[in-house]
């Protein structure tokens, strides 16, 4: 496992405010990594900082040992899939895809062979005549990708790449998308505000918040294991308790709903139904605390279990020791 | 809105469009009339436009209006791109005071841009002709230049550029295949533009022309002090024609450049 | 890079500063100098020029000026905003036509436009050779040369300036706004007056100054069809740099014509910034 890219002491101000405070990062070759956060947490700045088009304030950044701060962005050895495609309308298919091997001059056999290597890899050779203006959403996407991966780039960047397409599709390409990465073997940064598509397709995620990581590490160790209040309540669904000076986060899935008589010796808090919300395969039980007029529980029941819960009901909670988290 | 009151507003439409047009078309009318003195119709003729042909001053004028307007349009349109280019980059505050500076020439009276020339010309001792006239012609037709090329920089927007760039484009090949072809309808939209202004041009004309550069809109003056002649009705039907086909071809264009991006996305 | 693609403005601006700004200031010098004799500029500072403009002669043309000036910016509001209204509400495949048909006149030279009202108008002209054909005049009517053919000729050339600005800002009016009005029980005339008129008066208000600033310095439409006693200040001018020859004068004319647009150009930038402000969020 080797460090491709290596940001080190990395800060970003714009007009003397600081979007980015300085920070380090190793991003390992072969990785799919995502840059997770809500709109405005820097994460798009900071791809724009690797890919060239924004300059680090001070620090540098390292691709492959080689330190990239001045290199311009028409240099470095990656390549970026523009949020909105960036395609040329002027040029057919073919000529975006081409577009980078032109410019570096490579031969033209070798162009050929290239071309239509990617355009069987993305299912585009039937529209390889065809201008931007003449395809849809996810064609598009498809001849970004294609673009960007026909110059062997040793990273590929990905600034939220599926956010113009509708559900279905992204569930469809998420998919695509992370086959291509492992079969092309190359680094993938990708940046998203979806945690569902990041949780699925990545290998690390970083979640950013206010322009710091807030946490780096696998899917698993973001949601079992967060390390922030912030990551806790960004990250699937959780129900934090306040302590004197830190947080508890439970997991609804590990919280346990008891009738009021049952297991009274497992009871951690007790509470009433407030209401009940039928998913299919579960239940979600929202119940208000005793005591604390604000506090509402979320609990995740099987709807299959033996009891139905209804509003208003009496209950017990508890969950096991090991799946309660700790936050400062 | 009701039926009627929709008629209503149709036919009063109608009528101003008569109103804009009907004098030119009688003008035009008028060029092919064999009678010279009076408004009677005497029949059909060509001979207005056969002695327009014939007339050794009327075809100097020809010739100097075309140079100018040739030489001035692509100087405007030249200095109007490269300027468009680099306020496209400026910081906002710095684009609006640039923007104030070359949009001042298109407010400003003409009256007052001719005569400033015309001192300009005369305290430096720089005798008034073709090269006064090119000069006057640039200098309305920089900022209409500059206003056509933003609007269509603006329009692109910075991802292509930056597109090019993180494919491995150089700031000249970018610049060479992706911003020149994006933006050529605006460039060619400004050429056809600044030609037809310079060629149309009076009041500037009027003040920096010297003996041997007058065009057809000042021998036109010129003719037209001395009273109604079928000759003028010609030659203002030849400008009035020559007017029209240059701005079909720029809306051609213009059309031609909407329909490129109206559509650069379909629904999936 | 892109700060080197900043350097491109640079021959642009050495342009018009040498050929726009160098020669205003350059009259603004002249019109503090003396004219000699012979028509030659002295230089000496004098405020003359400024003064000799209060003389009763040419207050009543400047008069004169803006008169016809704000009649011809109304009449073409009064005829322009209903042509503009028909079109920004026309079937959008027609709206292109009707805007290219309105704007072709505008590009004929405005020489050649008001010769052919002379055409029209004149002694023997087609109005009134046609009228005494039909038995219904014995002497031809005097059509030309007068105030109202001055103000024909006007309206006639600048109308197009006033309808696509008010064009323009009908087609970018918020429809909802209208249909909100129309929900609340307005009649379409107190729809018309309290939400179409507000809003589109930056339209107004741009078609208003283009209209207004041409004419006020406008000398070819009082030249061609006004004749000797129709002239406005632009003639004035003109004949100063050209006949009589006194440049000093000329520049002061001109620079007080200038200032008189500054100040009105500055006025349309205050109603819009007011215009924004109360338009809030769009």
């Amino acid at each position: 496992m080797k460090t491709i890219i290596h940001l080190q002491n990395v800060e970003k101000q714009f007009a003397d405010q600081v979007v980015i405070p300085p920070f380090s990062l190793e991003i390992i070759g072969g990785e799919f990594l995502t840059l997770l956060g809500p709109s405005g947490c820097g994460k798009t700045t900071l791809l724009r900082m690797i890919a060239g088009f924004e300059q680090p304030s001070s620090g540098e950044i390292f691709l492959d040992g080689k330190p990239i701060k001045d290199v311009p962005a028409y240099k470095r050895d990656m390549n970026l899939v523009f949020q909105h495609y960036a395609l040329f309308p002027h040029m057919s298919v073919e000529d975006n895809i081409l577009f980078g091997l032109k410019m570096k001059k490579v031969p033209s056999a070798e162009q050929k062979r290239r071309l239509d290597e990617v355009l069987t890899l993305t299912h585009l050779t039937e529209l390889r005549k065809r201008k931007p203006a003449q395809l849809s959403g996810g064609q598009q996407q498809r001849v970004a990708i294609a673009r960007a991966v026909i110059n062997n780039p040793k990273v590929l960047l990905l600034d939220e790449p599926l956010g113009a397409l509708d559900y279905q599709l992204r569930k469809n390409l998420q998919l695509e998308l992370k086959n291509l990465q492992k079969n092309l073997g190359i680094t993938f940064i990708y940046v998203t505000h979806d945690q569902e598509e990041a949780m699925s397709m990545s290998d690390r995620i970083a979640v950013m918040n206010r322009g710091v990581i807030e946490q780096l590490g696998t899917p698993q160790e973001i949601y079992l294991r967060p390390s922030s209040l912030f990551v806790a309540k960004f990250i699937g669904e959780n129900n934090i308790f306040s302590q004197e000076n830190s947080h508890l986060a439970v997991r609804p899935e590990k919280i346990k709903v008891y009738k009021k008589d049952a297991n009274p010796e497992l009871h951690q808090k007790t509470g009433e139904i407030v209401d009940v919300v039928f998913l299919g395969s579960l239940q979600k039980v929202f119940i208000r605390l005793d005591g604390s007029e604000e506090t509402i529980v979320l609990a995740h029941e099987n709807s299959e279990a033996t009891h139905a819960w209804q509003a208003g009901e009496r209950v017990g909670i508890g969950w096991a020791l090991q799946d309660e988290v700790k936050l400062p | 809105m009701g039926g009627s009151r929709r008629s209503l507003f149709s036919v009063y439409s109608w009528v101003v469009m008569i109103f804009l047009y009907l004098p030119i078309v009688i003008l035009m009318l008028y060029s092919f009339n064999d009678s010279r003195i009076n408004a009677v119709w005497t029949g059909f003729t060509w001979k207005w436009y056969l002695s327009l042909f014939e007339n050794r001053q009327v075809m100097d004028a020809l010739s100097n209006s075309l140079v100018i307007a040739i030489t001035s349009s692509i100087i405007a349109t030249a200095l109007g791109t490269l300027a468009a280019l680099a306020l496209h980059r400026f910081s906002d505050k710095w684009k609006a005071v640039m923007n104030g500076l070359i949009y001042l020439p298109i407010i400003i009276p003409e009256v007052l841009m001719g005569l400033s020339l015309l001192v300009l010309f005369s305290q430096i001792g720089f005798p008034l002709g073709k090269l006064t006239m090119i000069a006057a012609h640039v200098t309305f037709g920089i900022s209409f230049v500059v206003v056509i090329v933003s609007a269509r920089l603006s329009g692109m927007g910075d991802e292509l550029q930056e597109a090019a760039q993180d494919l491995g484009a150089t700031p000249w090949q970018t610049f060479r295949h992706i911003t020149l072809p994006v933006i050529a309808p605006g460039i060619v939209a400004s050429l056809l533009l600044t030609f037809t202004m310079s060629l149309d041009d009076f009041i500037i004309s009027f003040f920096v022309a010297g003996p041997n550069s007058t065009t057809l809109p000042l021998y036109i003056y010129g003719l037209v002090k001395r009273g109604v002649s079928p000759e003028v009705n010609a030659l203002s039907t030849l400008m009035i024609a020559v007017t029209i086909l240059l701005l079909l071809i720029s809306e051609i264009f213009r059309r031609k450049g909407m329909a490129k991006e109206s559509n650069s996305q379909l629904p999936i | 890079m892109i700060n080197r693609t900043k350097w491109l403005s640079v021959p642009g601006l050495v342009w018009l500063g040498i050929f726009f700004f160098i020669p205003l200031l350059l009259v603004t010098v002249l019109s503090f100098m003396e004219r000699g004799t012979y028509g030659q500029v002295v230089y000496s500072f004098t405020l003359q020029n400024y003064v000799r403009f209060f003389d009763p002669l040419y207050v009543s043309i400047l008069f004169d000026t803006l008169v016809v000036s704000v009649l011809t910016t109304l009449l073409s509001l009064m005829i322009g905003y209903p042509l503009a209204y028909y079109i920004a509400r026309m079937d959008k495949k027609w709206q292109h036509t009707w805007l290219l048909a309105v704007m072709i006149p505008f590009w004929i030279n405005f020489l050649v436009r008001s010769y052919a009202w002379v055409v029209i108008l004149r002694t023997q002209g087609v109005v009134n050779t046609f009228l005494q054909s039909l038995g219904l005049i014995t002497e031809p009517l005097p059509l030309l040369y007068n105030f109202g053919a001055v103000m024909l000729g006007m309206v006639y050339t600048l109308l197009p300036f006033m309808v696509l600005p008010i064009y323009v800002s009908l087609e970018q009016m918020d429809r909802r706004k209208l249909e909100a009005a129309y929900d609340l029980g307005a009649t379409p005339l107190k729809a018309f007056w309290h939400v179409t008129l507000p809003l589109t008066r930056p339209g107004i208000v741009t078609g208003s100054i283009l209209v207004f600033v041409s004419s006020i310095g406008m000398f070819v439409v009082p030249d061609v069809m006004g004749g000797a006693k129709s002239a406005l200040i632009g003639n004035v001018i003109q004949n100063q740099f050209l006949s009589a020859r006194d440049w000093p004068f000329g520049s002061a004319l001109s620079i007080i014509l200038m200032l008189l647009c500054i100040v009105l150009i500055f006025l349309y930038y205050r109603v819009i910034r007011v215009q924004e402000r109360e338009g809030g969020v769009e």
